[in-house]
């Protein structure tokens, strides 16, 4: 077809970014961390009706296991912590996905108890709002993350040591 | 009437000094007393009149509006008579403490605990007064009316516009 391939047809060429990206994006693997109503949304999305396993999105029980974690509900004060050192305990590469008014800004809790946002403390990729989102702006939540986590730029040669890692925008 | 309930005529004739108000509102008994004989009068109510649950302690803030500052509220309820009771005795606001009738329910460990956390009342000789929903190093008790709302950064409250 005028392309050369001196290798045969066992082979096919493709730029390490897009093919490191798309294994990412195709195998998101969220942790298990319901807060609040949301969850219940959360929980509906990955059921069989929506069924966010056919887009490789499976829900882990374990941080150690998972790439991304949904902060589903209202963020007290006093889980803030606990959030901190599940995310920590993520491996890298890993993202954050803010699921409703109140891990988005707070919501109608503008009270001494409750985190005025999670971004306060976690590094947000994309921010869903809706009181709680609906399952299908969850899914379209993700699908804009699959579309960032493709737009990474050399995100695995960073961590063999060469170049610096380009994050872009949702 | 609140005058003919059976626990009222017994409290009247123990303790007459203690018993201040006597009131009723929609068949619920509410009895005022002093806040020093507390474990004494919960003691009789659990003993002789069978009142032998605590459902809860709950305390208000009346800042502003009348003295003393805070009233600790306790809700009765006697099982085998099937009657309820609420219990109230003031606190003012320079000395915040009240002795605890957890020696006498139970029950009432946690619930002291949950008022010392947001009200920041103190309750004499109670086994473990530790904040039970804040966070160990939070300032401050959150449901006094002097508390700022939207936490302890920001101004007080002033309705929608702040």
């Amino acid at each position: 077809m005028g392309v050369d391939q001196p290798l045969g047809d066992s082979f096919i060429t493709a730029s390490l970014d897009g093919l490191v990206n798309w294994a990412r994006k195709s195998s998101i693997w969220p942790m298990t961390f319901g807060l609040a109503c949301c969850a219940i949304e959360m929980m509906a999305t990955g059921a069989s009706h929506n069924d966010l396993d056919r887009f490789g999105i499976i829900f882990r029980a374990s941080p150690r296991q998972a790439d991304c974690i949904i902060i589903a509900g209202t963020v007290t004060k006093k889980m803030l912590p606990i959030i901190k050192t599940v995310y920590e305990q993520m491996p890298e590469p890993k993202w954050v996905v803010a699921m409703g008014a109140c891990a988005c800004s707070g919501g109608v809790f503008d009270t001494y108890s409750v985190v005025q946002g999670i971004d306060e403390a976690l590094p947000v990729d994309v921010y869903i709002p809706g009181c709680p989102p609906r399952p299908e702006a969850l899914l379209y939540g993700l699908i804009k993350l699959q579309d960032k986590i493709m737009k990474d730029k050399n995100s695995f040669g960073s961590t063999i040591g060469l170049g610096q890692r380009l994050e872009s925008a949702a | 009437m609140a005058e003919t309930n059976r626990a009222v005529i017994k409290l009247r004739e123990k303790f007459s000094a203690s018993v201040l108000d006597v009131k009723e509102f929609r068949g619920e008994v509410t009895v005022t007393v002093k806040r020093e004989d507390i474990v004494e009068i919960c003691n009789f109510l659990k003993s002789s009149l069978a009142y032998n649950l605590c459902t809860d302690v709950t305390a208000v803030d009346y800042l502003g509006k009348q003295e003393p500052r805070f009233m600790v509220v306790y809700n009765l309820y006697s099982i085998p008579n099937k009657d309820r009771l609420r219990v109230k005795a003031g606190v003012p606001e320079a000395d915040c403490s009240i002795d605890t009738v957890s020696c006498v329910w139970s029950t009432a460990n946690w619930l002291e605990r949950e008022v010392y956390d947001l009200m920041g009342v103190i309750f004499n000789n109670h086994p473990d007064l530790r904040r039970i929903l804040m966070t160990d190093d939070w300032v401050g008790h959150p449901l006094r009316k002097d508390y700022p709302l939207q936490g302890p950064d920001r101004e007080l409250y002033k309705g929608r516009l702040s």
